[in-house]
């Protein structure tokens, strides 16, 4: 199915969803979103651009394999979690790390929680787009 | 036999080989340099490994355990260097190391342990190594069946076991041994002492092949010889004699132990003697005497006197020597003759003089000739016997008289008839076995000697010590080859009177036997195969009932299930009453029309004939729950719902293009039993609600996660917090079932139909 409009509209359509993606995951940690909300409107942006042109075209322009990025994922959080184990500390205990933080206030927090959240959307991400990839290819 | 494979070029099996080696030789020095430690009181060492369920890596280094170490490391330091000229230029020799080192760090594991979780992990070590030695000629079919038996048996019991450990942990509040030993009178006393006992002796049986379960062991033999020998002698069916001398402090001296022990021990050991008469194999029948070995240590642990853990004690190290070195002298034989069968091995004394030699000493030490060890065995098994009250008296000391005699037969069988008279033909000619295969057996059996002749200094250092740990008190232990004319004295020399007599006759004996066998409607192997292709038939039948292939079933079955579970619940609780009290009043009419859009959506689910309009009614109904989750101020489910929903609807559309078309199958536009589920699921679904918002809610896990979400997880969303920090573990889990899915979701898309040509 081609449409004009719909490739026209989704090649702007995609890229916002692909910012909001990534604004979503950052600021997951104090409002509403984060890495698996994240990772849904990210593999959604992908969808879109499948829907517009093709599955091969989408993988071109994913560049990765999706299956590889949802292991990736996976691998990164379960190394978020084991990173707490050089600290001495349970397995899956948050790392922090305060940047710039001023008396009283947090500054830029960095932490394995973060790490922790970008594998989850990876997994996610992956993960759909392995099936809504796999579904598409024949047709 | 043993030579059927391409040979590769190594001196000793390669560094394979030296490794192999040299690993348990240094071990053996080091727990050598400890015994003057522990000849005068145990040692518990130990680090903490998972301190919340009171999991300890910890060591218990007393007579008990040092006795196994010794013999562990040293018949294994034997059985090393004869496998590395026995099996070094095997192509799989290091794979064959690999897994002979894993099966002695296990069992090495399995002695020191001092907590009962640790020694359930080295004990399924054993029975993981014992698999893949057993099944080391994988590419025989016996071989493979041999070790699935043995894995399947002693898995099982060992599971059984962990049961009991478990439950002996709650009782005494500890996985401890070296305080468990100490709470025996409180164990006994225990209203689940039974249940304890069972379970343990479930899996001391199994390991220790006691009957009925005794059938794997000569299987067993399938493995290669050194592994026979170690198996045999000094590991795995030693586990269980352990675990039963290990805990006999505990769980020992009631009426229970006694009876369970000397009758299955009892029965055990004369079966197993018969049976060894029965063998034509010389391998096999050494197989069927540690069967006996086996049943006679359960029988005098179990009958728990001083004198009869005296005699297990000394009868342990007294048949690890004995039978280590008697299977690597078969091995010899085996390897320079090309036959192990009894009947056509004859004379071979002056072309192997040394291997005979060896062979000589570990049979007359099984045979309890003086001045071996074994007579010294012997000796105190029958005080041991002759020491007890009533029946247990007449039934031990029977038993041990049968066997005893059975033993002196066998040992003529397997190492007097090879050797002498006049040389027979054999398969390859005869020669004299290398060095480091001779070693082995001739220092065991030298070792048989001396501990005979000097019976003060085994005593001394390992019975006395292992007497001790056994029995949980100190009484000294003295060791003597001869202890005057006395009731035991004279047994002996009717056993070898009676020894003599069989051995004359045994051709005649075995030809009956083998008659009766092939009668006889008692075949624990065969039956195993029937147990076995009996939970296959089973399996097959729960899967074609479950598992039909049919979603429509699947779906079905799933909500049936839920309705009759969960409804059925609330109507025998008699919950349904709650939450009725409920009013519509507050709902708003923006919230009315949401739910009518539900509610439209739900109907035209059910309307349809077309499976797209169901899909994307589908949609709207979730497209609609997720509205309401935006309205009551739960933003975040509120997106990943609506996300979901989208997705759902796209992958199904998706996923039906590529179903194919098939004509209706059913032409009722009706159908009475989906429409029962369906509103089965709806009516139960809608009291579940009403009655959870009716009760009271329970905030302690909100405030909880209110408080802590900034302070300690530095995030003010607490939902995500709960989902990366809080529960981050459940979410790993979560996630790796999303990948999973996929992969396999992409393993069968790909599986069913051919990729595209790609251009």
């Amino acid at each position: 199915m081609q449409s004009l409009i719909l490739t026209t509209t989704t090649r702007l359509l995609a890229a916002l969803l692909l910012m909001f993606s990534v604004y979503a995951l950052l600021r997951g940690h104090n409002l509403p979103g984060g890495g698996f909300i994240g990772g849904l409107i990210g593999a959604t942006a992908f969808i879109l651009y499948t829907i517009a042109t093709s599955e091969i075209e989408a993988r071109r322009a994913l560049r990765v394999g999706p299956s590889n990025i949802a292991v990736v994922g996976l691998g990164i959080a379960g190394l978020a979690g084991l990173s707490a184990g050089l600290a001495g500390e349970p397995f899956f205990t948050g790392q922090w790390l305060f940047l710039f933080a001023e008396d009283g206030g947090k500054g830029l927090p960095l932490s394995t929680v973060l790490v922790f959240d970008i594998g989850v959307y990876l997994a996610v991400f992956g993960g759909i787009l392995t099936l809504v990839f796999a579904l598409e290819e024949e047709i | 036999m043993a030579d059927d494979y391409p040979k590769v070029d190594r001196v000793m099996g390669g560094p394979a080989g030296w490794i192999s080696i040299a690993f348990p030789a240094v071990l053996f020095l080091y727990f050598l340099g400890l015994l003057p430690q522990i000849v005068t009181g145990p040692q518990v060492h130990g680090i903490d490994w998972v301190p919340s369920l009171g999991i300890r890596l910890s060591v218990l280094l007393d007579g008990l355990s040092m006795t196994f170490a010794l013999l562990i490391t040293g018949i294994g330091t034997a059985v090393t260097l004869y496998s590395a000229r026995y099996l070094g230029q095997h192509p799989d020799y290091p794979r064959f190391v690999c897994y002979l080192l894993m099966f002695m760090v296990g069992m090495l594991g399995l002695v020191l342990a001092d907590n009962m979780i640790s020694l359930f992990v080295f004990w399924e070590v054993t029975t993981i190594a014992s698999y893949l030695l057993i099944g080391f000629n994988a590419d025989s079919a016996k071989s493979r069946r041999s070790a699935l038996q043995a894995l399947l048996l002693t898995g099982t019991g060992g599971l059984v076991m962990l049961g009991g450990m478990i439950i002996l942990g709650n009782v005494a509040g500890t996985f401890e041994l070296s305080q468990i030993l100490e709470m025996g009178d409180m164990v006994r006393a225990h209203p689940w002492y039974m249940g304890i006992l069972l379970l343990f002796l479930a899996g001391a049986f199994t390991k220790s092949a006691q009957v009925p379960f005794h059938f794997w062991l000569p299987n067993a033999m399938a493995a290669p010889t050194p592994v026979s020998a170690y198996l045999h002698s000094a590991t795995m069916v030693k586990a269980g004699v352990y675990l039963m001398a290990r805990m006999n402090p505990a769980l020992g001296s009631t009426e229970a132990w006694f009876w369970i022990l000397t009758i299955f021990g009892g029965i055990t050991a004369v079966l197993a003697s018969v049976m060894a008469l029965r063998q034509t194999d010389i391998k096999q029948t050494l197989a069927y005497t540690t069967l006996m070995a086996l049943g006679s240590l359960t029988m005098f642990i179990g009958a728990g006197t001083h004198y009869a853990i005296v005699a297990a004690m000394t009868f342990l190290v007294v048949h690890s020597l004995y039978k280590a070195a008697l299977f690597l002298m078969i091995g010899i034989v085996d390897h320079a003759t090309g036959t192990r069968d009894a009947t056509m091995l004859r004379g071979l004394r002056k072309a192997m003089p040394l291997t005979g030699l060896a062979a000589a000493l570990a049979a007359v030490s099984m045979a309890g000739i003086p001045p071996m060890v074994g007579f010294v065995g012997k000796e105190f098994m029958y005080k041991a016997g002759l020491g007890l009250d009533g029946f247990g008296a007449i039934w031990v000391t029977a038993m041990i008289f049968a066997a005893s005699a059975m033993m002196f037969v066998t040992g003529g069988i397997v190492a007097l008839k090879p050797f002498a008279g006049d040389l027979a033909e054999t398969p390859t000619p005869a020669h004299e076995g290398p060095w480091p295969m001779l070693a082995g057996p001739l220092v065991l059996g030298g070792l048989s000697l001396f501990f005979g002749l000097v019976p003060g200094v085994l005593g001394h250092y390992l019975v006395g010590p292992a007497t001790h740990a056994v029995e949980g008190e100190v009484h000294e232990v003295h060791l003597y080859l001869w202890g005057g004319v006395n009731t035991a004295l004279i047994l002996s020399l009717l056993t070898f009177l009676a020894g003599w007599l069989l051995y004359r006759s045994h051709e005649s004996i075995r030809a009956r036997l083998i008659a009766f066998e092939a009668r006889s409607p008692i075949d624990f192997d065969a039956g195993w195969d029937r147990l076995l292709d009996g939970f296959k038939a089973v399996a097959g039948w729960q899967t074609r009932l479950i598992q039909t292939g049919s979603l429509q079933r699947y779906m079905a079955v799933t909500f049936a299930s839920f309705v009759v579970l969960v409804g059925g619940t609330y109507l025998v609780k008699g919950a349904f009453g709650a939450g009725l009290g409920l009013t519509t009043a507050s709902v708003h009419p923006v919230q009315w029309t949401v739910l009518a859009l539900i509610a439209v959506g739900s109907i035209l689910v059910v309307w349809t004939h077309s499976r797209m309009t169901a899909v994307a009614a589908m949609g709207v109904v979730g497209i609609g729950v997720s509205l309401i989750f935006i309205m009551f101020s739960a933003p975040d489910v509120a997106i990943t719902q609506l996300l979901v929903e989208v997705l759902v609807v796209v992958l199904v559309s998706l996923a039906m293009l590529r179903l194919p078309y098939l004509p209706r199958r059913s032409k009722a536009s009706f159908r009475p039993g989906h429409a029962l589920i369906a509103g089965g699921v709806g009516v139960v679904t809608t009291f579940l609600t009403i009655s959870v918002l009716g009760s009271p809610f329970d905030r302690r896990l909100t405030t909880f996660f209110e408080a802590a979400s900034y302070p300690e997880a530095h995030g003010r969303n607490i939902v995500n917090v709960i989902l990366v920090d809080f529960r981050a573990l459940d979410t790993f889990g979560e996630i790796t079932v999303v990948a999973m899915a996929a992969l396999a979701a992409l393993a069968l898309l790909r599986g069913t139909a051919p990729r595209k040509e790609e251009n």
